[in-house]
């Protein structure tokens, strides 16, 4: 399986960052890393890594069904995670959820038909005081209100979505 | 960055750094007292800096605790085996958000920090865990290490002591469960995050089987100032066996919700009306959930109390993580004891069986409960299962789960009842036909 040059030398360097015979601790961040190129976690992925890291694929497997980062469906380019634990919970991190749920026509871990955008109702993302928050892909996103948030999913669908963090 | 304005009421110690321009350079992190520490640690024996540490009675941020110094002194010596010195910045606790700013504003510091522990023990790796959400901060701290190696920091031969000393990042994948200190160490290995059998601590059998000094990313984050300063001006920052500050998470229904750097043993309610600007729209405080999810609730009479480990233990909560959830008049306690439990279960990992039973059906209980179909003995039975719980579990989730539960029952018993009685308003029981 080839990888981008970047994510091929990334995993060499994880696969020489552990202590001698103790590859399997790269299992892990290849598959997160690995499912950030991807897309998500595919068999071949599954394969490739047990490969690399010396181990069965069944313990590359009992890894995935572990993480909830870690997917084995396709997700959406955009992955729309939206925190409804206590922090934003109070300050009305559910309604937003609800409210991303019936714009987007979406359910919890449910992608959109032209697979542009993925939801899901996620714990807390280390966010709480700057509450309530969203996280795109790997983006933080404060203060989110659902005016705020439409304001989003219209740039996510015209393209003009920039990659900083606000 | 900082993502919320300052206070003047600060004690700015491990944040000291965070508001200048270009923070995470390692020209930055020189210019502004960088890297002396680990120069004058490198001359000390363990026994001193050890010694130093416990007369700072800093104690572990991640949550229990723990005096710092006596954790360090109980990794044994001249085993044969190697060591290491692992950094959890698998913040998750729900609440709490001061380790991603301290590896976005200051990695550094907290590098520094690992050096440290790195020296005392002898130990020659070191790896960063960082949950899998955090991937920008990998980012960050990869640069800044890489930054460190090139200027001999990092390593063969650090600082020209002989010593090598190399820091790796690793990444979780999402699970609250690794933040636990063995099932970390799991996770590390490339296993599911499960909790291990403790004792042996990790400090004897930690990663790889090996001696570990294992420590939140806040508590190396703040050694490198204990040793520039010295042990007794630190500890003189807090209270007695409080030392220093910590970053206080403030969340809820406060006027400006932050992350403020405040010494041990703050008052909450001076944190609430002073630094945080009071509550917010005028109304009334409820409760207070002072050191994360896992922290039993203080009702408003109860706030009165200063914040730190002792005082909080004492109040029959704890200070936890430092995730400070601030409630008013208006909160559902019954919705937020629900969320609470729903996330609990969640994360279980589903090791052993009080908490893998326990959680869901407290979370099937409440969520009966919260939508209109409890019961009477339903409050009962909530306190019964948490203290079922309590004690009976591999790791501290169990507990975690238990303790909160346990309290909003307690505490707020009159929401449940009430919510019961609506309930019963909005769903006539129909009379029973005598035939």
């Amino acid at each position: 399986m080839t990888f981008s040059p970047s994510l091929e030398a990334r995993f060499q360097k994880l696969l020489s960052s552990y202590p001698p015979g103790r590859t399997r601790s790269a299992v892990v961040p290849m598959l997160l890393y690995g499912q950030d190129e991807l897309g998500y976690v595919s068999q071949e992925l599954v394969e490739e890594v047990a490969r690399r890291c010396g181990v069965t694929t069944l313990q590359v497997d009992e890894v995935i069904g572990y993480y909830s980062m870690l997917h084995r469906k396709r997700l959406g380019k955009y992955h729309v995670q939206v925190c409804t634990n206590i922090a934003c919970q109070v300050v009305g991190g559910e309604d937003l959820y609800e409210h991303a749920s019936r714009t987007l026509q979406l359910g919890n871990k449910d992608t959109t038909e032209d697979g542009l955008i993925s939801l899901e109702e996620v714990e807390c993302m280390g966010a709480c005081s700057w509450a309530p928050a969203i996280q795109i892909n790997y983006d933080f996103h404060h203060y989110v209100t659902p005016e705020r948030f439409d304001r989003l999913i219209q740039a996510l669908r015209d393209g003009t979505y920039g990659q900083k963090a606000s | 960055m900082r993502y919320n304005e300052p206070s003047p009421l600060e004690v700015r110690v491990i944040s000291q750094r965070f508001d200048l321009p270009d923070s995470t350079s390692i020209e930055t992190y020189l210019a502004n007292d960088g890297y002396l520490a680990i120069k004058k640690v490198l001359e000390m024996t363990p026994e001193a800096i050890i010694d130093e540490l416990k007369t700072s009675s800093l104690r572990g941020r991640g949550g229990a605790g723990f005096p710092t110094g006596l954790k360090w002194s109980f990794v044994p010596r001249n085993t044969g085996k190697p060591t290491y010195i692992i950094c959890n910045s698998d913040e998750s606790e729900p609440g709490t958000c001061k380790d991603r700013l301290l590896m976005e504003n200051d990695p550094h510091q907290l590098i520094e920090g690992m050096l440290i522990a790195g020296w005392t023990i002898k130990s020659n790796k070191g790896y960063i865990f960082i949950r899998g959400e955090y991937r920008y901060l990998i980012d960050i701290v990869d640069r800044a290490v890489a930054e460190a190696y090139d200027r001999g920091y990092l390593g063969k031969n650090v600082f020209g002591s002989g010593w090598d000393f190399d820091v790796y990042t690793h990444t979780g994948a999402g699970a609250y469960e690794c933040g636990e200190e063995s099932a970390l160490l799991e996770s590390l290995e490339g296993k599911r995050g499960i909790p291990r059998l403790k004792p042996p601590f990790p400090a004897v059998v930690g990663a790889f089987q090996s001696p570990t000094i294992l420590n939140n990313c806040e508590t190396f984050s703040a050694v490198p100032v204990i040793f520039r300063n010295g042990g007794s001006w630190y500890a003189s920052l807090g209270t007695p066996k409080n030392g220093g500050t910590r970053l206080m998470c403030v969340s809820g229904h406060v006027n400006r919700p932050g992350v403020y750097e405040l010494p041990m043993g703050f008052p909450l309610m001076r944190l609430i009306n002073e630094v945080c600007g009071g509550m917010r729209n005028g109304k009334k405080l409820k409760a207070v959930i002072p050191g994360g999810s896992s922290s039993p609730v203080l009702k408003a009479d109860e706030c009165d109390i200063p914040l730190d480990f002792d005082s909080l233990a004492k109040a029959k909560s704890m200070a936890g993580s430092g995730g400070l959830v601030i409630l008013d008049e208006d909160t559902d306690i019954v919705a937020v004891a629900l969320r609470t439990m729903k996330f609990y279960a969640h994360e279980s990992c589903g090791w052993c069986i009080p908490c893998r039973e326990g959680t869901n059906w407290l979370k099937r209980t409440l969520t009966r409960f919260h939508e209109g179909g409890g019961t009477e003995q339903d409050i009962d039975l909530i306190g019964e299962l948490a203290a079922n719980m309590l004690g009976r579990t591999f790791c501290a989730l169990g507990d975690a789960a238990a303790m909160p539960t346990a309290a909003f029952v307690a505490k707020f018993r009159d929401e449940f009842e009430a919510r019961l009685q609506q309930s019963r308003a909005a769903v006539p029981v129909p009379e029973l036909a005598v035939v």
